[in-house]
């Protein structure tokens, strides 16, 4: 009987850990957030470039996270990338005319939405699309760019071919 | 002479055909007892404690010098590209894909596997089997397939707990003794970690626990009965395994990159 009991003991300690274990890999290790809560709204938002935008990344608001990125789809009607994001439903005082752009965090980092307020008076709500966006910065166009324009203020006007130094 | 060598080539082929085949009859015999025995827990749960609960000291031992040693590999390759932030994303990435499963599957053929292989090899030996079968107790149903479903259940929870401790080992060198930066490291963690690399480890380590439960229960069950068929049949359950993990671990990589 206390041998038993032993043995329950030892496999119900080492099933408890195993679980506890992946449950926090799941949650602590992963940008994925299993909320008890309601779930939040949808936005939507249609972005030329999204550039290295993943699902899961942040959506924020000077800095704090308000959301995530839920879905990133190409949509052939506008020509667009089409970004749904999820805000958390404590978050629902964003003016409809607010705008979002895609920045990086830090040099390397991942790509995050940045969302700044508008002024108007009526909030986003479910569903609801951005009006103003902001596309991730491409770093091999703003070198070219960048390199163009160092070309052109050497020989005067012409855009001149870009010579490797 | 080329021929006798040749001959002796088809004669292994054949041998190896054979019991690939043996394997799957075993297999589906095994997955046919599932439902019945999944009735009779309390056996299961002893087996659980046998392979599980018992391999959680090495499990835990191992996971936390493997993660210690990644983080100081780790360090001092990403101090060469001058990212050691990333020591994080790195260790955890490792451990749950391939270290996690792998290293866990590996001491689990050494720790459980053995002892699965060597008491079923013992039972043959001592003719408990024979006797069960006298009684009209089939002794797949009875003995083996607790064992190897306790196997089977074992070997995930291993592995999470294999890579949990793994991270804190790798977070104790990278952290305390390398002055990695605490939020750094946890932060790059989780925004290059995603649900998909978790599940990824888990899959394997299930892979992995079907494959070494299956091969410890196979070669001890059919092992000669003898003292010395019982030593070999140990020995060969550690030789496959390993080589069939690695190889396992190779397809499933390879399958859901």
């Amino acid at each position: 009987m206390r041998q038993t009991r032993t043995i329950e003991l030892g496999t119900g300690l080492f099933v408890l850990l195993g679980f506890a274990a992946l449950f926090f890999l799941v949650t602590q290790i992963t940008n994925r957030e299993f909320g008890l809560g309601d779930g939040g709204y949808l936005l939507l938002a249609s972005f030329e470039q999204v550039g290295g935008l993943k699902p899961g990344a942040p959506v924020s608001m000077s800095g704090v996270t308000i959301g995530h990125v839920e879905g990133i789809k190409y949509d052939f009607s506008e020509y667009k990338a089409r970004v749904t994001m999820r805000i958390d439903s404590d978050y629902n005082r964003i003016p409809d005319d607010s705008d979002a752009g895609i920045f990086t965090a830090g040099l390397l980092g991942g790509q995050y939405i940045g969302i700044g307020p508008g002024g108007s008076e009526t909030f986003l709500a479910e569903g609801d699309q951005m009006q103003f966006t902001q596309s991730a910065i491409v770093l091999e166009n703003l070198i070219s760019k960048f390199l163009f324009s160092k070309a052109g203020e050497k020989q005067g006007d012409a855009p001149a071919e870009v010579s490797t130094p | 002479m080329l021929a006798s060598l040749s001959r002796e080539l088809l004669h292994n082929l054949r041998t190896a055909l054979q019991a690939l085949g043996a394997y799957t009859f075993f297999f589906m015999r095994l997955l046919k007892e599932v439902p019945r025995a999944l009735l009779r827990f309390s056996l299961i749960v002893e087996q659980v404690h046998n392979a599980g609960a018992l391999s959680l000291v090495i499990i835990m031992l191992s996971g936390l010098f493997v993660g210690m040693v990644l983080g100081l590999q780790g360090f001092d390759l990403l101090e060469r590209f001058g990212s050691e932030e990333s020591l994080g994303s790195a260790a955890a990435l490792g451990l749950l894909k391939e270290l996690g499963p792998v290293v866990t599957a590996l001491l689990f053929a050494g720790r459980a596997g053995t002892a699965l292989a060597s008491e079923l090899g013992l039972m043959r030996a001592t003719d408990q089997l024979a006797a069960m079968e006298m009684m009209a107790v089939d002794p797949v149903r009875r003995v083996v397939m607790p064992r190897f479903l306790g196997g089977v259940l074992s070997m995930p929870l291993l592995a999470a707990i294999f890579s949990m401790i793994g991270i804190f080992g790798a977070q104790l060198v990278g952290v305390q003794l390398m002055g990695v930066d605490t939020g750094q490291f946890w932060s790059q963690m989780r925004s290059a970690v995603e649900f998909g690399d978790v599940l990824e480890g888990v899959v394997k380590s299930c892979v992995f626990g079907v494959a070494c439960s299956l091969i410890a229960v196979y070669e001890g069950y059919h092992s000669v009965p003898t003292a010395e068929g019982v030593g070999r049949a140990t020995t060969r359950t550690v030789v496959i395994s390993s080589v069939v993990v690695l190889l396992l671990d190779y397809m499933l990589t390879a399958a859901m990159l």
